[in-house]
Formats: C-alpha cells, structure tokens, sequence
C-alpha cells in the first residue's frame, strides 16, 4: 500500500479524533475532568507525534512524487475520491502540526481552567483537521479540511480568548470564509472542466489561459486571505490578541503556513501562466507587507500584536519566494515557513509566560524583567533573533534564500525584501528592550518567578529546533529538494508550452 | 588544532554562561581565561605552520546548505589572510579575558561578562576563518550580536539600551547590502565560496547586471557593508555610543577585532576588488574621508574612552584607504599593529577609570601620573605607536599606508595622503592633549577620588604590559613580513593583487619625502599639543571660545545623530504611528467595519418596520397596491 505499511496519513489525521471521544465520555467531578482532559490529550497527541516520526524517518527525498498514498473510492460518480499522500512540500508541515500540537496542550496545561474537556476537544479536533489538509490529494477532501479549521480555531477564540473575543473571533471567521466562498467556485469550475478532482489528475490536465486567471484569482482570494496578504491582513492582529496563548501558536505557527501551501499546491502547478502574469503585483504587495507591517509593528504597545503584524513580515518574504519561480526562492519560502512556525510559536510562548504572571500584554507593563527572570531573558533572546533572522538560527536560511532568488528576479524586489531586515531588527530589539531591559520600576515585577518545569519542557524542543534549522539546515532543506525542483521544472516547462503556443 | 583555535572559545562561552551560576565566579571567569589561552595556543601554532611555514589547510565541517546550484559548507579556511587574523585574534583576547579578571572583579555577574566575551571570540573566528560568503556573514551578525549584549551588559542603564539598538540597527544597515552584495556574487559565479569566487573573477570581468559591472556593484555592495561594521563615513554613529560597554569589551570589540572586519572583508574578497575600479576609488575617499572627519572630532570630545573610540574610527579610515590604493598588505599590516596599541590604549584607559573611581571625563582628571606610574607608561607607549613615532608598531604600517597613497599617482590616492597627512596631525595632537589633561596639571577631580587614585592589580598590568610589547616590537617584526621583501612567500597567494598595477614595487620607490613629512608632521602635532595644553592651559579655551561655531560643530559630531534622527528615525516613527491608526484602523478596517455596520443598520431599520400592528401592514399594502396600479396604468 505504501513506504510504512499501513494507512500513516489517515491514522495520524483521524486518531486524534479518538482521542477527543475519550475526553467526550469521561465523567465525574470537574477537577479530575479537567485533569483527565489534558492527560488524554497530551498523550494523544504526543502518540500522534511519534507516529508522524515514521514520516520523518522513511520519507524518501529523492523523490518527488506523492508517498504514503492512500485512495479509496468515495464518490465514484462525480469523480471526488478519498486520496491522501504527501510530498516534499507538505511533509514536513505535517510534523510541524503533530510537534507543535502537545507543546500547545502544554503550554494550556494552568493557563486554561474553565471548560477544560470542551478546550482539550478543540484542539485535538483542530489537529485533525490541520493534518488532513496537508495531506488531502483530492480537492474536495481538502477544502472540508481547509474548512473544518476555522471551526475549532473560532471556537478556540471565541470562547477562550480576551475581553474582545467575539469581535475577534467573527472577524477571523468571515474574513477567511469570505475568501473560501471563491475557492468553492474555483473548485466547482475545476471539475467541470476536468472531471475530477483530485489533484494529481488534475495537474497533467491542460487548462485554457482565461480560466487560469479565474481560477488563480479565486484561489487567491482565498489563500491571500489566510497568509494574510497586506491588505487583507488586519484580522491577524486581533484574533492574536484575543486568542489564548496556545490558538496564537497554532494560528502563527500552522494556519498561517495554509495560504502559503495553497499557492503552491495549486496556484502554481495549475495556473503557470496565470501566475507567472499576476507574479509583479505579489512582489508590490508582498514588499508593502514587509515594509507597512514591520513599521506597523514598531509602534505597536501590545506585544501580541506586535508580533502579530511581524508574522504578517515574514509572510510577505514568504509569498516573494513563491512566485520568484525559482528553487532558491521557493525552498527559501518553505524554510521561512517552516522557521517562522517555530520561532513566532515560541515567542507567542514567551509572551504567555509573562501573560500567566502578570495578566497584562501591555509592554510598558514591562520593564527590567531580565533581572529576576534570566533564564526566561535569555529564551526570549534566542527567539527573538531567531525573528531577526541572525545567522545560526532558523529565521536565517530561509530570509537568506529568498533573497538571493529575489534578486535573480529583479534587484529592487530583493531590496525591498532586505529592508526588513533592518526593520525587523528595529521592532523586535525594541520590544525586547522594553520587556526585558531597564530598571524595574514596577514594584509587583520583582515576585516574578523564573521558569517553571513545565515551560522549560515546553520550550525545550523549540530551542533545539531553533538552533538545528539554523546550523544544520540540510536536514530539512533535504525535504524540499526533489519536490521543489520538479515543481520548478515544471513551471518553466508550462511557460514554454505557452510560449511555443503562441507562437505558432 | 586548526579546530581548536576556533572551537575553544565556544567552549568557555558555554561553560562560564551555562554553568556559571553552579560552578561560582571565580570558575566560570577562570574556565574561559583557560580555554581562551588553549586557543591562543592552537592559533599561534596556526599562525606559524600557515604563515611562516606557507601550508594552508582548509577544514571541511559539514555542508550548511544545498539548494540548486547553491551550495557552501561549514569549513574552516586557514590561510595567511585568516591565520594573521585568528593568532592577533585570540592572541588579545587572551590577554582581555585575564584583564577583565581584575577589571570585572567587583561586578554582580561576571560569568554573564565572560561568556559574552568568549562567545565575541568565537563570533569572530568563524568570520575570519570562513570560507564562503555565507559563513563571513554567520561570524559577522554573530560579532554583531555579541557587541550588542556586550554594550547592554549594563542593561539597567537607558544609555547603555539606546547605545546597543543603535549599533546593532545601524549594522543592519550594513548587512542588508552585504546580503545584496551576495546575491549578486551568486548570480554571477554561481557559487559563494572563496575558491569558485576567485577562480572565476577574472573570466567574469566584464561581466555586467541590467547595465552596469558587475564586479564593481558586489564591491560597491560588500564595501556598504563594511562601512556598517567597520564604522566609516555614514555609518559609524553607533560606534561612540558603543563605549557604553565596560572598557575591555571597547578594547577588544570596539578596537581590536570587530570593527577590523570590514577591512578585512576588503583584503579577503581582494580578486574581486582589484577588477572594480571604481568602487576602490569610493574606497579610498571614504577612507580618507573617515580618517579626517574622526581625526576632527577627537580633538574635542572630553570622555576618555570617545576620543580614542574616535581615534578608532579614523586609523579604520587609514586601512581602507590603503586597501583602496590597492595595498591590502599595507592594510592589513596596520589593522594587526593598531590591534595591539589600540588594545593598548583602551585598557590603560580603563586602568586610569578603574583608579579615579569610573570617572571618563579628562576635564575631571589630571596630576595622578606620579600615582599610577605603570598605566602612564603604556599609555605613552600607545600614543607614540599610533602618532607613528619611529620604532614604535604603529610607525611601520602608516607610513606604508602614506607613502602607498602617493605611488598610486592617482587622484583618489592624492585625496587620501592630504587627509591621510592632516589626519596624523590631528592624531598625534588629541593623544597628547589626553595625555596630558588624563596625567598631568592640577588634579581636578575631589579630594576623595584623589585619595583613592591607585594602580590596577597585577592581574590587568601584565596584559598591559605583554600588549607594549606588541605595541613596540610587531612593527619591525613582522613588517618584512607584511610589506617587506619577504610577502610574496609569507601571503602565499591569499591577498590577490592586479599584476598590472604593480602597487608593492612602487611603494618602494615612494618619493623620500613622504616619510619624512609624516614624522615632521606627527612630532609637531604632539608639541603644538603640549605647548597648548602644558604651558598655556588658558589657550585651548579662548580658541574655542573664538570660533564657537566650529567648536559645537566638532563637539557635536558634525550633527551626524541630529540629522539621522530627523530624516530617518522620526519619519520612521511617524510614518509607522500613521500607518497603524490611519491605515490599518481606519482604512482596511474601516471597510469590513463600516460593510458590517452597515448590514447592521440596515437590519435595524428593517426590523423597525416590523412593528407588529396589523393597521401599519395594512396601510402598508395599501399604498403598495395604489403604487402597483399607477404603475400598471402608466405602463399602459
């Protein structure tokens, strides 16, 4: 059937699902509820994990073809099939969804203390969710996943968040379902014309210039949306804000990467020629995202929402690196994607560790917490120039490479790109400045306490992470390689097809 | 052992940093002092199998990355280039590290000090033993970081955080052409590491990008970079305000090694610069330039540790000029002497802030000379090296610099021997007046201070007195070596130089008179010096008080903070401020808000017509069917 044997992918996309039904069942007084919730899901989800290793482990990289595929008929007649397998694209993502999943559940473990079961249910149900999106192969099936998301991340807000959550958490949900809406159609329009819908099929089948575009712009409104693309962004700032700390990881760490992957499962290898003519007006937006943002972020006095807006940065350097349609660029977008999961989780983390202490996200609540919190500082220094892209970290590889494929596209974009490096330097040494430098002036800082075992072992694995992209980034990049360059190859050769076309 | 002399660091920086607070202070400082000296060890020996033995190595670790044609390694390059740096690199830093001892002593977390300082090391030996773009590029933003803790390290103090954001932000600055610059390399050769780079630089001369050399962009590109780190014309604010830091950190970082590395980048990426014309001659005036304007400067400022902060910035000047001219030997040879006798210098001021009881302003000092008799001394040693005095390091390697600019016959080379020349004027005269405001007169500062004016412990003397030694004895040394008869065997290959330029022979044939003017030069700025500050102390003020214009032009630093401040940082502030609240608030989410407040609206004046009172719906019907009708009989 596959490389492991046995159906991976549908195990790691529906068990946690069982897991939530175990949490369904259980009974009795609310504290042992509440403690029976968070066990059951963290070693679910931490079975989950393990599991998704074997992705790790027998993933051949070599190949760029579909592993782990499983199909099974579903809807014969109107051509929609169950079909799962992932690629060197989505593998990795899939692991990124199963690793940062307990450390959420973790990271949640005193923070949430009313509707435990319900909240320990959202997540694994999230969960499922989030790993049968990457690696749905038939369209229809990955449109419920892209769907199902919103579900729990809306009720994850909405119900666990700030003073502001409802607000928040209907933005969130009309904004994305708003965009979805056109995806709908985009997927309606693809199977009329081809018959089916899984994906596969569907990238040998030749596809006419003007519903290229179509389709590129509905898929667009779609995917900009869940980037977020400037100008469609501002409902990232207030879903973080109002998202408790672990919905910010997840939403920071996995949603975002959603829109991302869209472009390149389907905008790219459907609509070549589409893509390659509205490729200039993501550069202009792509380079406003990075400049506006970065500079949004600098005079923002919350600090979710300052790295909220430097989320929507690194998105931009994301989406410059797609459409410059070369390996560099591309593989510089998936790093950059892969580096900014981690590293935003981690210092959406940082800032719910002094959230639990103090219940204030203000930053000039802050001030000389370096002093009594050193451990704490220097966690929050790491990820804070892993954010800046230092060299050695894993924000570096990833702006690095976009860059350098950047500038083979056209030198201004690669210069807009690189001003935020000085910007994003310019905000996050400002916000760390203002958090963990200084003198303490306000009296109550000095009873904080420095890092509990439960946040070490929550950040832990983020801190090696962070270091191992950075240092020894072949690892990873080893994923993306086959896949990328085909993806390319194939690019060029769509153009040429055209090209030739065209010419006759 | 070549591993060694770069890992070691690393090493203590890890034990004193991680295990600090376990194994107590004394450990921690001790465990990086002996892992700095096992270096220094392995450097040493590195610096004499590779230089003086000519057997370079190149160590490969393992590969960074690997994406397409992009593809560079983890290595570690020892040739002559990077042995000079690692053996003069871990050489001070040993001598830092055993200094900050005594220095530190009396500090609440010494470790935290120690483990930033080894981690600088190790920063700074990954850049210079790099052997692609990429990794140079790690060490740089690593020594970037490292500097960054390292002014911080005070971190309660507000001048301290604005010093260490404006010197990493503006070394971004820097970075971001760097970055460019390298893009660039990779588009045109394809690869980022040394060996391709330099290979391909001659066949790739008329190479051209949308119009324009490429090689003179990557130099133009990798030259804004250095300007960020090495603190030239444009972009050296940050580095005054670095001295924020605690003096051994200005020794080593702000003086010795790091601001060194964008001339080192200059010599290291020679192949490609000599085949870039134009961008050697932006080289040059911007050298130049930086040497006067510091020079300028320096004789104003009243802070101990600003004026040879300044000082630093110009011989920075002095070496990129030289390897404008084309004598990346002559740079390279004065960026190892200024290394000893500006360490020097700035642990001897740190000596004399230790005793007056970290006092920094000169106005404030004076008359301890006869109380701290050794510090006076090496601070006399170190001002005669960097005035250029005969015999002293610092003679050798300016003078090459000086007489070079004058056997490149160029304009650019002209410019730069003027500033050159007028420079040195300068420096010999703001040495003397530190001397002799710093030792001599009356004493200014209170009694109290006075009375505990005493000289450093044994610990900071010794690495005062083995870097006199340098300041002395590495410019007759090793100048055959450098820029003498022996530099073809000792280089080895690693500084490329233009055959057609011919730049080595000429500077033998220099006219005779240059150094000759340098010396008359040098000897007469110290005496103007002494004349003004030592016989006629009322003098300097009545001048200043003469031109008071030029007196606060030069004290404030050409206005260089105010103007940043006005065309980039404030916009900057505004522009963000106007894009959050009008932008973001009101624009973009202006529309969703406003659609949805408007679907609202409507919805609650539709439900108002739902009134619930049959009499309203049967008028309502009414006048719609009165409507229906006339329409009907209209249309008819």
């Amino acid at each position: 059937m596959n490389a492991a044997g046995f159906p991976i992918l549908s195990l790691l996309t529906f068990l946690p699902l069982v897991g939530a039904a175990i949490i369904l069942f259980v009974r009795g007084e609310d504290a042992t509820v509440a403690s029976n919730a968070r066990w059951t899901a963290l070693w679910t989800s931490l079975i989950v994990f393990v599991l998704s290793l074997v992705l790790w482990v027998q993933f051949d990289k070599t190949s760029a073809d579909y592993q782990f595929v499983e199909q099974v008929s579903w809807l014969p007649e109107f051509g929609i099939a169950y079909i799962m397998g992932v690629d060197g694209i989505s593998v990795l993502f899939v692991l990124l969804s199963t690793a940062l999943t307990p450390l959420c559940i973790l990271a949640s473990w005193e923070a949430v203390q009313n509707r435990v079961r319900e909240y320990m249910i959202a997540f694994l149900v999230l969960e499922t969710m989030m790993v049968g999106m990457f690696c749905a192969l038939d369209l229809m099936l990955f449109y419920i996943f892209f769907e199902g998301v919103l579900i729990p991340m809306f009720l994850i807000i909405g119900i666990w968040g700030g003073a502001r959550r409802v607000y928040a958490a209907y933005k969130f949900f009309l904004y994305t379902l708003l965009g979805s809406v056109l995806m709908l159609l985009a997927i309606i329009a693809l199977w009329y014309q081809a018959g089916t819908t899984s994906i596969p099929e569907l990238s040998e089948f030749d596809i006419g210039f003007t519903l290229q575009v179509w389709l590129f712009l509905a898929f667009f409104a779609s995917f900009a949306v869940k980037v977020p693309m400037w100008p469609v962004h501002t409902w990232l700032p207030d879903a973080h804000v109002e998202a408790p700390t672990a919905g910010s990881v997840i939403l920071a760490g996995v949603l975002l990467k959603m829109g991302a992957y869209g472009f390149l499962r389907f905008s790219l290898p459907l609509a070549p020629d589409a893509s390659q003519m509205f490729a200039p007006a993501i550069y202009v937006l792509s380079i406003v995202a990075v400049v506006y943002t970065s500079l949004v972020a600098l005079a923002q006095e919350d600090m979710k929402k300052l790295i909220a807006y430097s989320s929507v940065a690194h998105m931009g350097i994301v989406t410059l690196g797609i459409f410059t349609f070369n390996q560099q660029g591309i593989e510089g977008a998936l790093f950059t994607m892969l580096s900014h999961g981690v590293v935003s989780g981690a210092l959406f983390l940082c800032v719910g560790v002094l959230y639990d202490r103090v219940h204030s996200r203000e930053i000039a609540r802050y001030g000389g917490v370096a002093k009594i919190m050193p451990a704490y500082a220097l966690v929050f220094m790491l990820f804070t120039m892993g954010s800046v892209a230092l060299p050695g970290t894993a924000g570096f590889p990833g702006e690095f490479l976009v860059i350098v494929g950047a500038w083979a596209v056209n030198p201004w974009v690669a210069f807009g790109a690189a001003l935020g490096m000085i910007l994003g330097a310019a905000y996050m040494l400002y916000l760390y400045r203002r958090v963990a430098f200084g003198k303490i002036t306000k009296q109550d800082l000095r009873a904080l306490l420095d890092l509990s075992p439960r946040e070490y072992a929550t950040f832990a694995p983020l801190i090696l992470l962070t270091l191992w992209m950075g240092v020894y980034p072949q690892s990873f990049l080893n994923f993306f390689s086959a896949t990328v360059a085909e993806l390319v190859q194939n690019h060029q050769q769509a153009l040429a097809t055209t090209a030739r076309l065209a010419g006759l | 052992m070549f591993v060694g002399a770069v890992f070691f660091p690393l090493l203590g920086a890890c034990v004193s940093g991680f295990l600090g607070r376990w194994i107590g202070d004394k450990a921690a400082m001790w465990s990086t002092v002996i892992c700095m000296a096992l270096a220094a060890i392995c450097g040493t020996l590195a610096f004499f199998q590779v230089a003086l033995g000519g057997a370079p190595a190149t160590v490969e670790i393992v590969t960074w990355m690997d994406v397409g044609e992009l593809e560079f390694s983890w290595a570690l390059r020892f040739d002559t280039l990077a042995a000079v740096m690692v053996g003069m690199i871990t050489l001070i830093s040993t001598l830092i590290h055993l200094y900050s001892v005594g220095y530190m002593a009396h500090d609440e977390t010494p470790p935290r000090f120690f483990a930033y300082l080894s981690l600088f090391t190790f920063m700074m030996l990954m850049l210079v033993t790099a052997d692609n773009l990429v990794q140079l590029f790690f060490g740089w933003e690593g020594v970037g970081l490292a500097s960054y803790l390292l002014i911080n390290y005070w971190y309660e103090k507000e001048s301290a955080n604005d010093a260490a954001m404006k010197a990493f932000i503006v070394n971004r600055v820097g970075d971001l052409f760097f970055m460019l610059g390298m893009a660039l390399t990779f588009l045109t050769f394809g690869s980022l590491e040394f060996d391709a780079i330099f290979a391909g630089a001659e066949a790739q001369r008329n190479a051209t990008f949308l119009g324009l050399p490429s090689l003179e962009l990557i130099g133009l590109l990798l030259f804004l970079g250095a300007m960020g780190k090495s603190a030239q014309l444009g972009l050296h604010t940050w580095l005054p305000d670095a001295m924020e830091g605690p003096t051994p950190v200005s020794a080593l970082i702000h003086a010795a090694t790091m601001v060194t590395a964008g001339v080192f980048l200059m010599c290291r990426m020679s192949p490609i610069m000599e085949y870039a014309p134009f961008a050697l001659a932006v080289v040059t005036v911007v050298g130049a330039s930086t040497a006067l304007f510091a020079a300028t400067i320096g004789c104003v400022q009243n802070d101990i540790k600003r004026i040879i902060a300044y000082s630093t910035c110009s011989q920075l000047g002095y070496m990129f000029f030289a390897a404008g001219v084309g004598l990346y030997q002559a740079a390279m040879f004065h960026l190892f002497t200024h290394a000893f006798f500006k360490a020097l210098l700035f642990l001897g001021a740190g000596s004399v802030i230790h005793a007056m009881s970290d006092e920094q302003d000169i106005r404030r000092m004076g008359g301890i000379w006869k109380k701290i008799p050794v510090t006076y001394a090496v601070m006399w040693i170190g001002s005669l090296a960097l005035a250029g005095i005969p015999v002293f390091a610092g003679y050798y390697s300016k003078d090459a610099i000086l007489e070079g600019a004058v056997a490149a016959a160029s304009a650019t080379g002209t410019y730069a021997f003027v500033c050159g020349i007028v420079a040195a004027f300068l420096t010999a005269f703001y040495s003397w007046r530190l001397l002799i405001l710093t030792f001599h007169g009356a004493p200014r500062a209170d009694a109290e201070t006075m009375d505990h004016v005493h000289e450093s412990p044994a610990v900071m003397l010794i690495p005062l007195l083995l870097l006199s030694v340098g300041a002395v004895a590495t410019g007759f040394t090793f100048a055959p070596y450098f820029i003498g008869d022996l530099q073809a065997q000792f280089w080895n290959g690693a500084i490329f130089n233009d055959p057609a330029k011919h730049m080595l022979e000429a500077l033998h044939h220099a006219p005779h008179w240059v150094p000759t003017v340098a010396k008359v030069t040098a000897v007469s700025g110290i005496a103007l010096a002494i004349l003004l500050y030592g016989f006629l102390p009322q003098v300097p003020g009545r001048i200043a008080a003469a031109v008071p214009g030029l007196y606060r032009f030069l004290l404030n630093k050409w206005y260089f903070d105010e103007l940043y401040d006005r065309i980039f940082v404030q916009p900057a502030r505004r522009l963000a401020v106007g894009f959050w609240k009008v932008g973001d608030a009101r624009i973009i989410d202006g529309m969703p808000n406003g659609v949805a407040a408007l679907a609202a609206g409507t919805a609650r004046g539709v439900v108002r017509i739902q009134t619930g009172r049959v009499a309203n719906y049967a008028f309502a019907m009414i006048i719609g069917l009165v409507l229906f009708v006339t329409l009907f009989l209209l249309g008819r």
